[in-house]
């Protein structure tokens, strides 16, 4: 064995809050490494502020610390932990970036931390696009001719030279931030002055448009073994990042000369590079010779390793981690055959495919148009053994709506060779829309540059449905069609409406009715399982899928009742991401813990969930009801637990009961008179409990009829959207009038629920367990910004800080009233709204909340594990624990995404918009505050301030805020109003005009183009957002200008104050466990 | 779609698999055997060590990118790795009838077609990959739907060796370059330019050509189908150019029959390696590499006399994957160094007997 015995004890950086580009993948990798030291008997300590993570759980890390991966936090961490070696692979391009940072000042080596794995002299070889090339020039092998501008003049001379079009890359950043494609220079100077406020360097290089785009996952050992884990495939030509491409694995159109070519270079570069651990290689690839270009080397896990980990079922992060300690590839074993070598490279018998999820539809103002800059917010791999198989199922998996490549709503697209050649999140149906036309393989393909190969599949599925059609019942369909079809990929619904469709009134039927012809001819999935080998040699693990692509089952199935099937939570979207892979892995543990056989289904590449570890049975696919029936009827369980994976598996709850599954804990009819809203409302009436007076109206007149007597605000919620967002807060008339029109339908049809708004009230969360409709233990916490800012962004402290003692006991005994009337057992969360000590009910989930992992980590109470041994019938205890004991507050604070999202108005409303969160701990509000709002992005001014603060409400709400800054010897810049009432107020401010004077100076855009400030305070005026605002244009030009930005008056109060009051070095430095 | 025929494989044990026929129609029996690589194809069809084989791929979707044209002479094909297709049918579970590449000439069925090999999709090719794993490989034969059903065939009791390997002596390379006597048991192209391509004098010779009245540097080994015992004549010429002292190196048959020469056995493994991922480790080194593989057949490392050492070992079962002499100039490997198809990082191999030289 050749482990470096020296080490004892590490440190490992985490990626803090998940944003674009930076997401769950990274809780996956860091959650492999802390198994792979602990393992070896190191004591670990982990930093990540992401408190919802699985690796920040009991039992991952030995010391966890909650606060910012920034390098003076992390240096003080060092400097109280003093570890032996420090991991930087693990946490994404935050955690690398840190640490180049304190390997440059000398941090690492004063303390002597050692670096394990990869060097860092060579992670900056590879981050520095100026050294990559000249390191990859050394040994022969092109990369894309590119040279480095740090100011727009020097960029405009060397795209003259290369010629238009040509791309820009910002060095430093990962997911493509501040990259794009530019035809002429003036689109060039505005893209430059963008990037070069988040980085000190672009890169401009010759544009490869309509090349392919393949990747390969390498590995090397200190002794310089090298292996490639696997190579992937864009469906999407190059110019597509590859986060928004589909990704399919292994390669599909490379032969074996271009195979082995690509991956023998790739070996050559981390030979020279000096890699120790993992690193991907990306190249853009002739599709008309084997020339090519590498794009480039991330010397870290990334989400492709996470992706290509499942994909094969190779543990990159944890093989990582070994080569780390100084192990060599042969001193490992695969981890799934337990007996042959970890040297080798996995030999798949399935075909991968990666799908990414958009949700642009949540941003106002955003563009759709996808390219070289990463929007996506997670992303789904499904498996089949035909590739149309694979991509249907992932289709499905994005839960956007769609059933497959065919069968789905018609989209109207009116200019199809337009949308074709500028692809936004919506190209899949596009490219439906052209196959159906009649357009031709070859015509679409040059529009697309999309490989022919794959455009051929999917055509073979369009023809499959044409023939469906020609039949009208199921009865008729011949059954090898309806195989085909099965094999193809079509779930049950696209097989009904193709052959029925408009006889097919009601959905469940016609899908019950296709699942009962299938079994009648015996049409039926089989479980195959994944195992780096292709049965080769046999698997000690149960890493699974279904196929209708064969005829035998891999598994031997007991029927013994003693499975436990847990419903995972599918894609990361936003209002459903890491949290709920939490509950579920928590949920799993605890079923494994109780004696039963635990069993997963989920598809999300970037989760722990789907670690063929984490529980007995992991099924890699699909949520659907006719999947998870087809798996219920494989296992045959004791029952299945639908409420710690979101609203997916929810959502399955009716249609599961009316199968006769057993359900775990709250029973379906239960859930189904919390999730109806006309059933719930009538409930609350009943029980005397107040809510927000709400309608659901069919007409205009109605919706006026009611709005005359409840009064603006109201909230808006339209059942069907044209466009933008799903959920809006109208003023008043003219607002409403334009958002039905342009936004939403409104008919018989299409209802819309309109619910009076309530201004000024606090917004309350109840989480908690029930047993039998009895609350065993629960967590009131309370948000810091007013009603209106959806749950999902709000700022939560818990426990709550200012909140009357009689609300309290309000919430608790109301809460009761709940669990006890919907006899809830297991876990659930009501949200209130409290003025003065009224009490709203707004809302009620009888499943685990965004907040699960947040209270009970702070609390330490673990309430999944509590829900789940009541959902598996134990009588447990009420822990004696209360928030009242706590010594501490927790501060949960919300990541958001703007700087990717182009366009898009970075402002808070009723629909959620942040893409991740961090939970940070402090003895007092203001530092908890401090460290929660550092970890997401935030930085404490050192120059000046900008306000800009609507409404007089605002104004008065941001005073001491001001009054503070002022006395700080901060710099404030004001627009006219909200510098005449800070004036009238005693402080002192600069007039800047607003974007509209385009004549008058100083005007707020230049202040920020200068960076005289270092903090934008934006309020807008109300909840309604006009693209066309001066407020947009500051809002967004902080954005991109990469200043950071507050658009919430008690929010901002909150950090002014902390930052104001508490230095960042008199933040104690404090573990989890110390609290 | 494609109207196809079902067409059934039926294994010597009865197992049945249907499928349908996506290549040429006609019966066709032959060893089963199972390939876990996920590219190359054309070079596996066009493998000698293929011969009288049933090749499985376990990778589900075949054809994706065509089949590159006929190019270079039946000396010394361009793209493939002898002159025709050596396998006696293919069987995946999925064929690609549409195909996408810039250097494919036609589709993998039209080349089927034209070398009247049969090609099964539709078929469980994982369930039938475990079934050869747990019982060994086996004898089975393809019956299209319609025609007439074959006699099961052995190859492994005929001399595969003497079919595939040339009949007449070619000579390749630089005249002035050093001459190697390269013994064709069945020989991959890729061998030959490998050597070439190092500037070496290839003197190409049938299996049982006595080679010892020739003039050379070197002598090497090809690679080749079925059962080493059927090489006698060449083992007794090996033993006697290994008096000379002169670099000899092998490949696969090589390996085997090199074996054979220094005094060791060689043994039928159960269902063989064909993988392009099969890890093996230089002995008494840290030195692993991922190899390309072919092979039923292997050197019993116990067997080997004093004087002569493993070289190579498989990182994933123990087996022989290449032996040396401890003094002299002669050693082998088991796996491909010419890869094609396959992984390249043992291309050194070649470089090391060149040197020798």
């Amino acid at each position: 064995m050749n482990k470096d015995a020296s080490i004892k004890k590490v440190l490992l950086l985490g990626s803090g809050a998940l944003k674009i580009g930076e997401a769950g993948e990274f809780d996956y990798s860091g959650a492999q490494a802390l198994k792979a030291m602990k393992e070896e008997g190191i004591t670990t300590v982990l930093i990540n502020p992401n408190i919802a993570t699985v690796q920040t759980s009991e039992g991952f890390a030995d010391k966890i610390y909650f606060l910012p991966v920034t390098p003076d936090f992390v240096t003080r961490v060092i400097d109280r932990e003093r570890p032996d070696g420090i991991l930087l692979a693990f946490g994404g391009q935050t955690a690398l970036n840190c640490g180049v940072e304190l390997y440059r000042s000398g941090v690492l080596e004063r303390y002597g931390v050692k670096v394990l794995g990869t060097p860092v002299r060579a992670i900056i070889d590879t981050e520095d696009r100026e050294l990559f090339v000249e390191k990859l020039d050394q040994i022969d092998i092109k990369t894309i001719r590119s040279s480095a501008a740090s100011d727009i003049e020097s960029a405009l001379a060397i795209a003259d030279d290369l010629g238009y079009p040509v791309i820009v890359r910002a060095a430093y950043a990962l997911g493509g931030l501040g990259s794009g494609f530019c035809d002429n220079a003036e689109e060039l100077a505005a893209l430059v002055e963008k990037a070069l406020a988040f980085s000190p360097q672009v890169l401009i290089e010759k544009s490869l448009k309509g090349w392919k785009e393949v990747e390969y996952e390498v590995v090397r050992d200190r002794f310089d073994n090298c292996i490639t884990v696997c190579n992937m495939e864009n469906f999407d030509p190059l110019g597509i990042h590859t986060g928004e491409s589909i990704v399919v694995a292994p390669s599909q159109t490379l032969s074996n000369d271009d195979y082995h070519y690509l991956r023998s270079l790739a070996i050559k570069i981390i030979r020279h590079i000096g890699i120790v651990g993992e690193c991907n290689v990306q190249y853009a690839y002739d599709p008309s010779s084997m020339d090519y270009r590498v794009i480039e080397v991330n010397a870290r896990l990334s989400r492709s390793s996470a992706l290509a980990s499942k994909a094969t079922g190779y543990p990159l992060a944890f093989v990582a981690a070994k080569l780390g300690l100084g192990y060599g590839l042969f001193d490992l074993k695969n981890s799934v055959t337990q007996s042959t070598s970890a040297f080798f490279e996995p030999a798949l018998d399935y075909v991968v495919c990666k799908l990414p999820r958009w949700d642009l539809g949540k941003f106002h103002g955003v563009d759709r148009q996808i390219g070289s800059s990463m929007k996506s917010v997670g992303e789904v791999m499904a498996i089949g053994r035909t590739f149309e198989e694979a991509f249907q199922k992932g289709l499905r998996m994005i839960g956007q709506g769609m059933h497959g490549f065919v069968g789905n709503k018609d989209v109207k697209i009116d200019d199809i060779r337009g949308a074709l050649a500028a692809p936004t999140d919506k190209r899949v149906f596009v490219l439906s829309a052209a196959m159906r036309s009649g357009m031709s393989v070859d015509e679409i393909h040059e529009l697309t540059k999309i490989d022919r190969w794959f455009l051929y599949k999917l055509r073979n599925i369009i023809n499959t449905a044409a023939e469906l059609e020609t039949y009208d019942s199921l009865e008729a369909v011949d059954p090898e069609l309806l195989r085909r079809a099965k094999q193809q990929g079509f779930s049950d619904f696209q097989v009904a409406r193709s052959v029925l469709k408009d006889k097919m009134t009601d959905t469940e039927t016609a899908n019950l009715l296709v699942r009962a012809r299938r079994k009648e001819l015996g049409i039926m999935p089989v479980v195959k399982q994944i195992d780096t080998l292709a049965a080769e040699y046999p698997a000690m693990t149960n890493y699974l899928y279904l196929t209708y692509n064969g005829t035998e089952n891999d598994v031997d199935y007991l029927h013994d009742h003693r499975s436990v099937i847990v419903l995972g939570s599918g894609a990361y979207r936003i209002g459903s991401s890491v949290e709920f892979d939490w509950c579920s892995v928590n949920a799993l543990m605890t079923v494994k813990k109780e004696g039963w056989r635990s069993v997963m289904i989920n598809y999300n590449p970037e989760t722990v969930s789907t670690d063929y570890d984490a529980c007995d049975r992991l099924y890699f696919d699909e949520l659907t009801f006719e999947r998870v029936m087809d798996i219920i009827e494989l296992e045959q369980p004791h029952g299945v637990i639908l409420s710690v994976g979101g609203q997916i598996p929810n959502n399955l709850a009716t249609r599961l009961d009316a199968q006769h599954v057993n359900i775990l804990g709250t029973s379906a009819a239960s859930i189904d008179n919390a999730e109806d809203r006309h059933k719930f409302s009538a409930m609350l009436d009943r029980l005397g409990i107040d809510q927000p007076r709400w309608r659901e109206l069919t007409s205009l007149d109605d919706i006026h009829q009611f709005v005359a007597e409840v009064g603006y605000p109201v909230l808006v919620r339209p059942s069907y959207v044209l466009s933008g967002a799903a959920m809006n807060v109208c003023s008043n008339n003219e607002e409403l009038v334009r958002f039905l029109q342009l936004a939403a339908n409104v008919s018989k049809q299409h209802p819309v629920v309109v619910t009076e708004f309530i201004q000024d009230a606090k917004e309350i969360e109840m989480d908690a367990v029930a047993d039998h409709g009895e609350i065993m233990a629960y967590a009131i916490s309370e948000h810091i910004e007013y009603a209106g800012v959806h749950s999902g962004d709000a700022t939560i402290q818990f426990p709550p800080q200012k909140l009357y003692v009689e609300t309290m006991r309000r919430i608790k005994k109301v809460s009761a009233k709940i669990a006890k009337a919907l006899n809830i057992s297991g876990p659930f969360n009501i949200q209130y709204l409290a003025k003065e000590n009224d009490i709203k009910v707004i809302e009620c989930n009888l499943r685990a909340s965004r907040s699960f992992p947040f209270v009970s980590k702070v609390l330490k109470i673990n309430f999944i594990d509590l829900a789940t041994r009541i959902m598996l019938g134990q009588k447990v205890e009420k822990p004696a624990k209360s928030a009242f004991d706590l010594d501490y507050v927790g501060i949960k604070a919300s990541q958001f995404s703007f700087s990717r999202l182009q366009g898009a108005d970075p402002v808070l409303g009723v629909d959620m918009s942040s893409t991740g969160e961090v939970g940070c701990l402090g003895e007092m509000t203001s530092e908890a505050v401090l460290k929660s709002l550092l970890s997401v992005g935030q930085r404490i001014p050192q120059k000046g301030v900008l306000l800009s603060s609507g409404s007089v409400k605002h104004k008065l709400a941001m005073l001491d805020a001001a009054k503070m800054l002022d006395a700080r010897g901060y710099r404030i810049y004001a627009t006219e109003g909200t510098r005449r009432f800070l004036e009238e107020n005693g402080v002192r401010a600069t007039l800047v005009y607003k974007p509209s004077d385009t004549d008058m100076h100083p005007q707020a855009l230049e202040v920020l183009h200068n960076h005289d400030v270092d903090l934008v305070v934006n309020i807008p005026r109300d909840l309604s957002s006009d693209e066309i605002t001066n407020g947009y244009k500051i809002r967004r030009a902080a954005i991109d200008l990469n200043i950071p930005l507050l658009t919430n008056a008690r929010l901002a109060s909150a950090f002014i104050g902390a930052f104001t009051t508490l230095s960042p070095d008199s933040i104690e430095i404090k573990a989890w466990d110390e609290y | 779609m494609q109207q196809t025929r079902r067409a059934t494989l039926v294994l010597e044990d009865g197992t049945r698999y249907e499928g349908y026929s996506f290549g040429f129609e006609a019966p066709a029996s032959g060893e089963v055997v199972f390939n876990t690589a996920m590219t190359g194809y054309p070079e596996s069809l066009t493998d000698p060590s293929y011969e009288g084989q049933i090749l499985v791929t376990t990778f589900p979707l075949l054809g994706n990118y065509g089949v590159p044209p006929e190019g270079g002479s039946p000396d010394l094909s361009e793209h493939f790795e002898s002159s025709h297709i050596h396998c006696r049918a293919i069987i995946a579970q999925d064929y690609a009838w549409d195909h996408s590449h810039w250097l494919a000439g036609r589709s993998l069925a039209q080349w089927l077609k034209e070398q009247k090999i049969p090609g099964l999709y539709g078929i469980d090719t994982r369930a039938l990959t475990k079934h050869l794993r747990d019982s060994g490989s086996m004898l089975g034969k393809i019956i299209i739907d319609g025609m007439e059903e074959p006699e099961l065939y052995d190859p492994n009791a005929e001399n595969l060796i003497a079919m595939t390997s040339c009949k007449e002596v070619h000579e390749y390379g630089p005249e002035d370059g050093k001459r190697v006597v390269l013994v064709d048991c069945g020989i991959k192209h890729n061998i030959i330019r490998c050597l070439a391509r190092r500037g070496v004098r290839v003197i190409r010779v049938p299996w049982d050509y006595d080679f010892n009245h020739l003039d050379f540097d070197g002598l090497f080994i090809s690679n080749g189908p079925g059962n080493p015992d059927f090489a006698g004549v060449t083992v007794e010429n090996i033993r006697k150019a290994m008096t000379k002292g002169k670099p000899i190196c092998g490949i696969c048959m090589g390996n085997q029959l090199l074996a054979k020469a220094a005094g060791a056995s060689t043994y039928k493994l159960k269902y063989g390696h064909r993988s392009h991922n099969q890890p093996v480790r230089r002995a008494g080194t840290n030195q692993c590499f991922i190899t390309s593989q072919n092979h039923g057949f292997a050197v019993d490392d116990s067997t080997l006399p004093a004087d002569w050492e493993p070289l190579f070992t498989n990182m994933n079962d123990g087996t022989n994957e290449g032996i040396r002499h401890k003094t002299l100039p002669f050693f082998s490997a088991q796996f491909h160094p010419e890869a094609s198809s396959g992984p390249r990082d043992t291309e050194f191999f070649f470089d090391e007997f060149v040197n020798m030289l």
